[in-house]
């Protein structure tokens, strides 16, 4: 019988345990990875947004937290059309960061 | 000389030392008080200055110089003031009277005693320090606070103000920029470390603010997480770790720090309600002495002859600060123009 | 850590504790946790510190628990505690000390209350003459138990048989304190020490030979939480605050817990077995638990009570490795012995979490 004695795992990152290792690797090819502030303007204008929950912004939240499962399955949504890139206010180059990732993570054994 | 071109400017801050050298240079002769031992206020402890790092020292050496001549009145306070109808007699501390036409307030604001913030364990944790702690490292290079080779260090924005329960729901205006210029220079001492600013909003209205943020972000990696640090305890090491939301992901995040530093803000300096009662000056609802306006007469009070300037009116940062010594002073002139 | 910074902050938060005289109020579930433990706070200040502390076999729970399940309204708590003041007031007292921590939390939140919104406080005075027909006075002091053991920390000690240092090496005992979150949460100024650094638990520690641990998750929830344990799909969450506090204390070691809560102590003390059941994982020396004791029972082993009288035996995890270390005789043979001395029954032991 189960009487709910059980664990919850932890939701909490911990930002000095995280594998940033990926994005470091972005942002020395792109620098401009860092300069995101979160506005979700690409969000907000992606075509794949409301069908796939794609989002550069998420992506890249996404690759500082460790969260590479999520930046996986956004990745795969992403049709390349470029509207991110028309709209970032920082000039973020999303569209190459988007293909640099995909390249990046051909690296990663047992990715994609 | 006669009392009608006596101005007694009261702060010997960059606001009081602006407004005294600018009434010097009108042909008035201002006395300059001060309730410490020297003159530059807050910004004599300070190090470098946003957004150019220019040397502390650039701003106060042409200062000082430039009060050649004018009276300095150290260690010396208001003890009272009543007005007769030309002028105000105003009784100072060490039993000098003054008798003026016009008075200059320049009292500043005082730094948001960080330990009130008791969650974040300031004056309890060994590796929590304040902005104005890490200034005085980077001046005197001795903090035992302050480890040797740092791996994290943690930037708290917000810490007493836009805080109701701290009793300040005023934004401190300069602690944000503070922030990224100390973490940059801390990036520029530890190249190694990992660091993080904690902040609510970034508030960066000022020119090249932007440009600095930016420099922060992609050339120095320094990380903004935004969320608000809700807890500090110290672990078993002695480093310090961290508790926040990440709020862009929802998560709940945490770090292990070498240092945190807390920007303690701009508050209300409780000296100003004994010289807003004596000149029956009042006070803002956030404890700031009030201004007539908020847009045409800040430099002005609702009592003839008595000017504000700088942050006792509210946080400014120094180039508003001394803009305003400069309007109080011009104040002072027209004020005084019709009466000679 | 700046111990002085911690007493300058305790300065801020000191409460006014008179001396005697004292109307006690008990706890609904402690005398089922923790069976000795409200009858030795009265030995103990009665008989041995010769305070005079009353109370009333017509006291009934104070609604707390109903209260923070959502069950009641705050209107039928109110009228529960306004009883409880006019037993008070009919006894001819004016303080008022409770065992319970979720009590205490609830009499300090409802003065508050009635602080702010007295039109409140005159319907419940109407609603407990409609009900019973009883008036009361509001108390002058409140306190909880712990805050007047905190305050009469050093006649304990002057009287004390053993204290908590290991008497083969000398050291102090390291001591985790672990505070309820209704205690000063809600109200800093009504705890003694605050809501960040409490020192009630920690002063009588100090005071009793002992060294407190100051770790990570020390403000951090036992987890309890009323709505987390009581609603089954919410149990897992009351389990993992706990094990998060376990963690975080472990590279500590400490000898024992401390609480001044009801719910605390016997969740600090029955999950370390289920964390040992299902993750093998124990946090005492060699395969034992982290002993976890009310306030009243660590006095009670101070001043030389004898353990079982005191009802160790009924915790989960036992206190044999801590009576071996501070040096405190026991009889293991008489560990589940009734109080007319006659073997009750002997309790299966745990797989993994040795229970001596």
């Amino acid at each position: 019988m189960d009487f709910g004695f059980n664990l919850s795992p932890s939701s909490a990152v911990e930002l000095d345990k995280v594998d940033t290792s990926l994005f470091r690797e972005l942002c020395r090819i792109e620098p401009g990875a860092r300069t995101c502030i979160g506005c979700g303007s690409c969000s907000a204008t992606c075509t794949a947004s409301e069908h796939s929950g794609m989002s550069v912004r998420k992506l890249l939240l996404s690759l500082q937290r460790g969260k590479m499962r999520d930046v996986e399955k956004m990745l795969t949504c992403c049709m390349l059309c470029g509207k991110c890139t028309m709209v970032c206010p920082r000039g973020i180059n999303t569209r190459r960061i988007i293909l640099t990732v995909c390249r990046l993570y051909e690296n990663v054994e047992g990715r994609i | 000389m006669e009392n009608k071109d006596q101005i007694l400017v009261i702060g010997g801050g960059v606001a009081g030392m602006e407004a005294a050298r600018q009434l010097k240079s009108l042909g008035f002769k201002p006395i300059l008080v001060e309730k410490g031992p020297a003159l530059g206020g807050h910004v004599a402890s300070w190090n470098r200055l946003f957004p150019d790092m220019t040397p502390v020292r650039k701003v106060l050496d042409p200062l000082t110089s430039s009060l050649e001549g004018v009276e300095v009145l150290l260690d010396t306070t208001v003890e009272s003031v009543s007005r007769s109808q030309r002028e105000y007699t105003v009784v100072l501390t060490r039993g000098r009277v003054i008798k003026c036409p016009a008075i200059i307030i320049a009292t500043g604001f005082k730094l948001f005693e960080a330990r009130k913030k008791e969650e974040y364990g300031y004056g309890i944790y060994d590796r929590v320090i304040t902005n104005k702690d890490l200034e005085n490292w980077f001046n005197t290079g001795e903090d035992g606070r302050v480890p040797d080779r740092p791996s994290a260090v943690g930037f708290v924005h917000c810490v007493g103000s836009r805080d109701i329960k701290a009793g300040n729901q005023q934004c401190s205006k300069v602690c944000c920029i503070t922030a990224i210029k100390q973490a940059i220079e801390v990036k520029e001492r530890f190249p190694q470390a990992e660091v993080y600013c904690f902040y609510m909003d970034l508030r960066l209205f000022g020119k090249k603010y932007e440009d600095f943020y930016i420099n922060a972000q992609r050339d120095c990696g320094i990380h903004f997480i935004r969320g608000r640090v809700s807890e500090v305890a110290e672990l078993i090491d002695g480093r310090v770790q961290v508790k926040a939301e990440d709020t862009l992901s929802g998560r709940p995040v945490k770090v292990k720090l070498d240092l945190l530093v807390l920007m303690s803000g701009i508050v209300c300096n409780p000296a100003n309600n004994h010289l807003a009662s004596e000149l029956s000056v009042p006070l803002d609802e956030d404890g700031f002495l009030r201004s007539r306006d908020n847009i045409f007469s800040v430099t002005e009070s609702d009592r003839p002859g008595v000017f504000f300037a700088g942050t006792c009116t509210g946080p400014k940062t120094i180039p508003e600060t001394l803009s305003e010594a400069r309007g109080a002073a011009l104040g002072v002139y027209n004020y005084l123009k019709g009466k000679k | 850590m700046i111990y002085q910074g911690k007493q300058k902050i305790w300065s801020d938060y000191q409460k006014e504790i008179p001396d005697n005289h004292w109307f006690y109020v008990r706890s609904c579930i402690r005398q089922s946790f923790f069976p000795a433990s409200e009858h030795y706070f009265l030995k103990i200040c009665r008989d041995l510190l010769d305070r005079d502390i009353y109370e009333s076999a017509h006291h009934t729970t104070c609604g707390g628990i109903a209260y923070h399940c959502d069950t009641i309204p705050q209107e039928t708590a109110m009228t529960i505690v306004a009883r409880q003041f006019a037993l008070m007031t009919e006894a001819g007292y004016e303080n008022l000390v409770t065992s319970c921590i979720t009590s205490f939390g609830n009499y300090t939140e409802i003065l508050e209350t009635w602080r702010e919104f007295p039109e409140l406080e005159a319907r419940v005075r109407e609603h407990l003459w409609k009900s019973c027909r009883r008036e009361f006075r509001k108390p002058v002091y409140l306190a909880h138990a712990s805050d007047l053991v905190y305050k009469l920390r050093d006649e304990i000690a002057a009287r004390a048989r053993f204290s908590l240092v290991d008497k083969e090496t000398g050291e102090p005992l390291k001591i985790v304190e672990h505070i309820g979150c209704h205690y000063s949460k809600m109200f800093p100024h009504k705890g003694v020490g605050g809501a960040e650094y409490p020192c009630v638990l920690s002063g009588m520690a100090e005071a009793w030979g002992g060294k407190v641990i100051d770790y990570p998750e020390r403000r951090h929830c036992c987890g309890f939480g009323f709505r987390q344990y009581l609603v089954k799909a919410n149990r897992g969450y009351s389990m993992s605050n706990t094990y998060k506090k376990f963690e975080s204390m472990e590279p500590y070691h400490p000898d024992v817990i401390i609480t001044n809560c009801p719910g605390c102590p016997f969740f600090l003390d029955r999950w370390q077995y289920v964390i040992s059941e299902q993750e093998g994982k124990t946090y005492g020396p060699d395969g034992h638990g982290i002993p976890v004791l009310t306030y009243e029972e660590l006095a009670g082993l101070v001043l030389g009570f004898d353990p079982w009288d005191l009802g160790l035996q009924v915790h989960q995890v036992g206190p044999e490795p801590l009576l071996d270390k501070m040096g405190i005789p026991y009889d293991p043979s008489a560990k589940y012995n009734g109080l007319d001395r006659k073997k009750l029954m002997t309790p299966g032991l745990p797989a993994v979490l040795k229970c001596c």
